[in-house]
């Protein structure tokens, strides 16, 4: 195994582990390297170790010693000297062992610190993808098209609120686990989104982001085998995800769901994420995520627009409004209540939405809105609506798409 | 480590009890101090007289300025406060949680900067 493969691999696994015995995440990570650095040194005359992963936490470990034997201010102080003497002590896991469980258990340990509701949701991002999916600042910061420096210090902020603030390193209690599980799902699902919403520019990187939300997904799924919401988030990436290739066309505009070249649907992650959408449903009932899941799957299964089951969708959505209302919800049943009942229907639900003002400044009330007019033959209404949508996108794909349908809609019928 | 729960709420919605409401609301902020005495916890704790109390203190160009009324103006104001002994913020939550005015108002946790010796 090259020494590049266990890092791309391994680090995550390695450093969640010397976050617990140095208890602090920037010391954990400085000796990290300096392992890495030590075996790159190290290896090329001797040859790679039995266990590299073992080498490398225990030459990180005595790093991690020499370090705070040197620092004079640590030495002056007694908890340190307590903590210190903790470390010479700490075991490290056994990585030889695939069944030393305390290996998985550093592993949800970070998942929940990074993911701590006393982080911003920002914070949490950030510092997910750099402790847990190993990238570097530099990708964190392109992938969410912020400056470098400014990443850096966002992730400087969030490592200092978890020392300053005495955030603990550990995994919730059972009985804190429902709520503590949601801020985790909230980021990986967040990530994830950032990833697919995306589709020009930065396209690359932010593909990356979508492997990437899976990826930590498809851990956490592993690390709570019995969490059925985990499972869902992870079947709803991958079921959106089956159609990532097809939402843009090649100039990188957007791509309705309807007129999507299904037949490159990627079968595989439709497969996947069938049966973990069924699974979780079964054994956990309609959660957030296990709503959402469900209403991907009956989109995946059918082969062609016209096959898509649009009463059994509405009713879904109506499921979620019902136990976790939010306008976004409010507004994607409206949508397909007019794919099942009819668009007259769908507007009716669209125009109290619009009315309530709960939505004000989100460009697809309009849309919607504007669809439906359409369809309906109220061109110039459409055309109004179009020109609102128009006002508050911010994405290019997105604006494309709606200023094609205006000059759709205001072409003089023949 | 040691946090400062601060307790915020509004003054208004306190002037707006009855009387039993506001025996009530006392009676259990006796208990909630009661139990974190004997869990250990409790380090101090007091209520603060209301912000028409307040006076804010200013030193500018060496000079002293005294002002009626608190140092912001703003929809809660702090009305009391705990200090609590709490093994990681997990635990300062949890207690915070627990304060009566959480329910109505809002508690904002604090840790305090430990120097050493």
């Amino acid at each position: 195994m090259s020494i590049e493969s266990l890092y791309r691999d391994e680090s995550g696994r390695i450093l969640a582990t010397l976050i617990r015995l140095v208890g602090d995440f920037d010391l954990a990570e400085e000796v990290m390297h300096d392992a890495f650095a030590a075996a790159l040194e190290q290896w090329s005359g001797h040859g790679v170790p039995d266990n590299p992963r073992a080498w490398l936490v225990a030459t990180a470990k005595h790093k991690a010693i020499d370090r705070l034997r040197r620092d004079v201010r640590f030495r002056e102080r007694q908890d340190e000297l307590a903590h210190w003497a903790a470390l010479e002590e700490g075991a490290a896991p056994d990585f030889a062992d695939p069944r030393d469980g305390s290996i998985a258990d550093d592993r949800l340990r970070l998942i929940f610190t990074c993911c701590h509701p006393a982080l911003s949701l920002e914070a949490r991002v950030a510092l997910t993808l750099k402790t847990l999916g190993g990238l570097t600042t530099e990708e964190i910061a392109r992938a969410f098209l912020v400056p470098a420096p400014t990443m850096a210090q966002r992730l400087v902020r969030a490592k200092q609120k978890i020392r300053l603030a005495g955030i603990p390193y550990r995994a919730p209690p059972e009985a804190e686990l429902p709520e503590r599980l949601d801020g985790v799902l909230t980021t990986l699902y967040l990530i994830f989104n950032e990833g697919y919403a995306a589709s020009s520019g930065a396209e690359l990187v932010r593909s990356d982001l979508c492997a990437e939300a899976i990826g930590l997904a498809r851990t956490l799924v592993g690390l709570l085998p019995r969490s059925t919401e985990a499972r869902a988030v992870l079947a709803l990436m991958l079921l959106h995800d089956s159609r990532r290739a097809t939402r843009a066309n090649p100039d990188g505009d957007l791509v309705l769901l309807e007129n999507q070249e299904r037949g490159l649907w990627d079968t595989e992650e439709i497969r996947e994420g069938l049966s973990l959408t069924e699974s979780a449903l079964r054994e956990g009932g309609p959660g957030y995520y296990a709503l959402q899941a469900a209403i991907a799957a009956l989109h995946a299964e059918a082969k062609h627009p016209s096959e898509t089951d649009w009463p059994q969708i509405a009713a879904l959505y109506g499921e979620l409004l019902r136990r976790f209302p939010s306008p976004v919800v409010e507004l994607n049943h409206a949508a397909a209540v007019a794919e099942a009942h009819g668009a007259g229907e769908g507007l009716r639900l669209l125009d109290a939405l619009d009315a309530s003002g709960r939505l004000p400044d989100y460009h697809r009330l309009p849309a919607a809105r504007a669809q439906l007019l359409a369809r309906l033959g109220r061109a110039e209404d459409a055309a109004t609506a179009y020109r609102r949508a128009l006002a508050l996108v911010g994405n290019e794909s997105e604006r494309r798409f709606l200023e094609r349908e205006l000059a759709r809609v205001s072409a003089p019928t023949l | 480590m040691r946090y400062l729960l601060l307790i915020y709420d509004a003054e208004s919605q306190w002037a707006g009890l009855n009387e039993s409401q506001k025996g009530q609301m006392f009676q259990e902020y006796m208990t909630f101090t009661e139990s974190i005495k004997k869990s250990g916890h409790w380090l101090a704790g007091q209520q603060l007289q209301p912000i028409a109390s307040a006076t804010t203190v200013r030193i500018r160009n060496g000079r002293m300025t005294t002002t009626d009324g608190p140092f912001a103006e703003t929809r809660e104001q702090l009305g009391g406060f705990y200090m609590i002994e709490a093994s990681n913020l997990d635990e300062a939550t949890a207690i915070a949680a627990r304060v009566p005015s959480a329910k109505i108002g809002s508690i904002e946790v604090r840790p305090i900067v430990e120097r050493a010796g």
